[in-house]
């Protein structure tokens, strides 16, 4: 290649939006059977070199079957699936550059931090020289170089998720698969892991795939996330579309708290909409919509909690204004939530921070308020 | 108070049922030969008194040891055993490692029955079922009418009363002593270790080597002992089975006791039999204890 191809925007690594770059995996028309239940229904799907790419789900949804499929325990029972441009269809686990991160960790009982994470190295035709070398790289990539000589039992979780960690990564594979890496630690040291893995997946370069129900955990480290549901994928973005752009009921419920209020739409041209929501209520405006809807159509608007603005007299500048009682109040240190309760019975979920002390706190149970919102904070969705 | 009363219940026990039993085996091990009820002196004689005692005491000695060393028949006994109890062992192993290997992979609503089926020959007596192997092992028994009918042979083989005759009885009459330990460790096994191994580059012949058979050690080593230990001391399938070429001491032991009825000799020859023993009583203990630990 003697010119350098200009990308889209060469600070920003988005390789799915460069329409020539080549993908690592390439799910094409891959369906997966066990018996009659379909885990995998013609799943079509590209994830990039150096991507960190979440499939989140709740459990049973497939994610796991995708995953033990790029690792070689599950074939396809339709279409292929192409590691840099192979079918690896027949190539065995053992053969190929893909390793997994297990959900217990599987790490080897009789064996020490340094024979775990040197297991994989032994098999390959690495000269023993280099082995010790490489084992040691990893042991103070994740930070275990004490606990060397420690067998896994006597180690913490933590401390053995990272074991698990570094005898994944001590080969070098093209592919790093992570089962709910995280599933098995407590808060406080899930979150601190996850900027770990984002470290760590961004010094050594390697592909991330990851498997989590925790929606937190795949918007916090995914480069992009797919969203699944019973073995069909519903959107594949990156966690800002995801959260703020979704594409269906399914994934704007999936991902955080939002209002689901069904209506029906009149399209007002150039992306305004005008959404009746019932006789009850004043109509909801909308504009900077993507979808083309036609007016008459079942809608759903969808909105964010922290997207209303919760008032004692209505607001002059905002595009929509509702009136309601609250019902409830959630205070959650950071922010308070409110259940407010429109006329026609519709409850509606309102954050607010919580930016001076509890004691002046505006509002109380039972209190009249106003709901508001800009034309653009909410999207229109019709599946 | 209460502590003590706890302990001491098992502790009695083990006194009234082991301790004592040795302390007089080891007596009359000490004792000599006399054609008397019991066939022995001298005999613990409580009215005498205190010279009683001491005269009991200056009656006994060690000839009875001196004499199994000087007689070559005894220690030929001790060495065959030893050697048939290593290569039952060695080949109920081998036996039972592919039967507890598929038990333990076998689908979980098949494991009880399959566990079911290892342990039903116990239902029916040891002696009854080792003379059926008579039956089948015989010239004219039902492996050999089996063999001539396919062809294999044209004509029988002679296995009973052979030693090949008591590996097959002891290896069959033991098979479940070494397959329950060794099922029990292949089961606990976590499936996800062997497909981390071959994730890791591991064939699966080498995920078995390297994971499943080294995490099935306390299986193999519990298994081998609890073989090992009681074919040590085996007269019954020798003296069913092997007719009167095979030697073992507790068949040796047997003849003693009730052949000779020459019982100091016969404890003499248990005595250190339960010597040569308590080694690898003692190994089992303690890789019994180290698996307790591992596991806690």
């Amino acid at each position: 290649m003697a010119q350098t191809k200009p990308m889209p925007h060469a600070d920003v690594f988005e390789p799915w939006k460069d329409p020539k770059a080549e993908p690592l995996i390439r799910f094409r028309n891959v369906t997966k059977r066990f018996g009659d239940f379909t885990a995998i229904d013609d799943l079509t799907i590209d994830i990039y070199e150096r991507e960190f790419f979440a499939l989140l789900g709740p459990s049973g949804c497939g994610k796991t079957t995708i995953m033990r499929m790029l690792a070689g325990f599950e074939t396809p029972t339709e279409g292929v699936i192409e590691l840099g441009g192979r079918d690896i269809a027949n190539v065995p686990p053992n053969l190929r550059p893909v390793n997994m991160m297990f959900q217990s960790y599987a790490l080897f009982p009789h064996l020490s931090v340094y024979d775990n994470i040197a297991f994989g190295l032994k098999r390959s035709d690495m000269p023993k020289s280099e082995i010790a070398g490489r084992v040691e790289e990893m042991l103070r990539l994740t930070r275990l170089e004490k606990f060397a000589k420690r067998k896994p039992h006597m180690i913490s979780g933590g401390q053995r998720q990272r074991v698990a960690l570094a005898r994944s990564l001590a080969k070098a594979p093209k592919l790093l698969l992570l089962d709910e890496p995280l599933g098995a630690l407590d808060k406080k040291l899930r979150e601190e892991t996850q900027f770990e893995l984002m470290d760590i997946q961004e010094t050594t370069g390697t592909t991330f795939v990851i498997v989590t129900h925790d929606q937190e955990e795949a918007m916090t480290v995914a480069s992009r996330v797919a969203v699944m549901d019973h073995g069909k994928i519903k959107q594949v973005d990156t966690p800002a579309n995801i959260y703020e752009a979704p594409n269906s009921v399914y994934v704007a419920d999936f991902i955080g708290d939002v209002n689901l209020i069904r209506g029906t739409a009149e399209n007002l041209g150039g992306g305004s909409y005008r959404i009746d929501v019932g006789e009850d209520s004043r109509a909801i405006d909308v504009s900077e919509c993507d979808a083309e809807i036609a007016t008459g159509t079942p809608v759903t608007f969808a909105i964010r909690p922290e997207k209303i603005l919760v008032t004692k007299e209505p607001p002059e500048d905002r595009a929509n204004a509702l009136e309601g009682t609250i019902i409830d109040i959630g205070y959650l240190g950071n922010l308070s939530t409110y259940h407010v309760e429109l006329p026609g019975g519709q409850m509606v979920k309102a954050a607010m921070t919580n930016s001076s002390r509890i004691s002046r706190r505006a509002f109380t149970w039972e209190d009249k308020v106003w709901l508001s919102f800009r034309a653009s904070a909410g999207v229109v969705l019709t599946e | 108070m209460k502590r003590l009363a706890v302990i001491l219940l098992p502790y009695s026990w083990l006194v009234a049922l082991f301790l004592v039993p040795f302390v007089i085996v080891v007596k009359i091990s000490l004792s000599d030969t006399e054609l008397a009820i019991p066939p022995y002196t001298p005999t613990l004689d409580f009215s005498q008194g205190w010279e009683g005692l001491k005269s009991f005491f200056a009656a006994l000695d060690f000839e009875n040891f001196v004499f199994l060393s000087t007689d070559d028949l005894y220690w030929k006994a001790y060495l065959s055993s030893l050697k048939i109890a290593l290569i039952s062992t060695f080949a109920a192993l081998l036996v039972a490692y592919p039967l507890a290997y598929g038990m333990a992979r076998a689908p979980v609503e098949w494991r009880p029955t399959l566990m079911m089926l290892v342990i039903l020959p116990f239902w029916s007596s040891f002696l009854i079922r080792v003379y059926s192997w008579k039956a089948i092992l015989a010239n004219e028994g039902l492996l050999n009418q089996f063999l001539l009918w396919i062809g294999v042979i044209d004509s029988p083989l002679t296995i009973l009363n052979t030693p090949t005759a008591v590996y097959i009885g002891i290896v069959y009459t033991y098979l479940p002593f070494m397959v329950l330990p060794l099922y029990s460790a292949l089961e606990k096994l976590d499936g996800s270790l062997l497909e981390a191994a071959e994730d890791l580059g591991c064939t699966r012949f080498q995920a078995f080597w390297l994971v499943t058979f080294p995490l099935s050690r306390n299986g193999i080593i519990a298994g081998c002992f609890l073989v090992f230990i009681p074919v040590m001391g085996e007269f019954v399938i020798p003296a069913l089975l092997g007719g009167s070429q095979t030697l073992m001491i507790g068949k040796v032991l047997w003849e003693e006791f009730f052949s000779n009825r020459d019982w100091p000799v016969a404890s003499a020859v248990a005595v250190i039999l339960l010597a040569l023993l308590v080694v690898p009583i003692v190994l089992f203990q303690r890789n019994e204890e180290k698996q307790r630990e591992a596991e806690g």
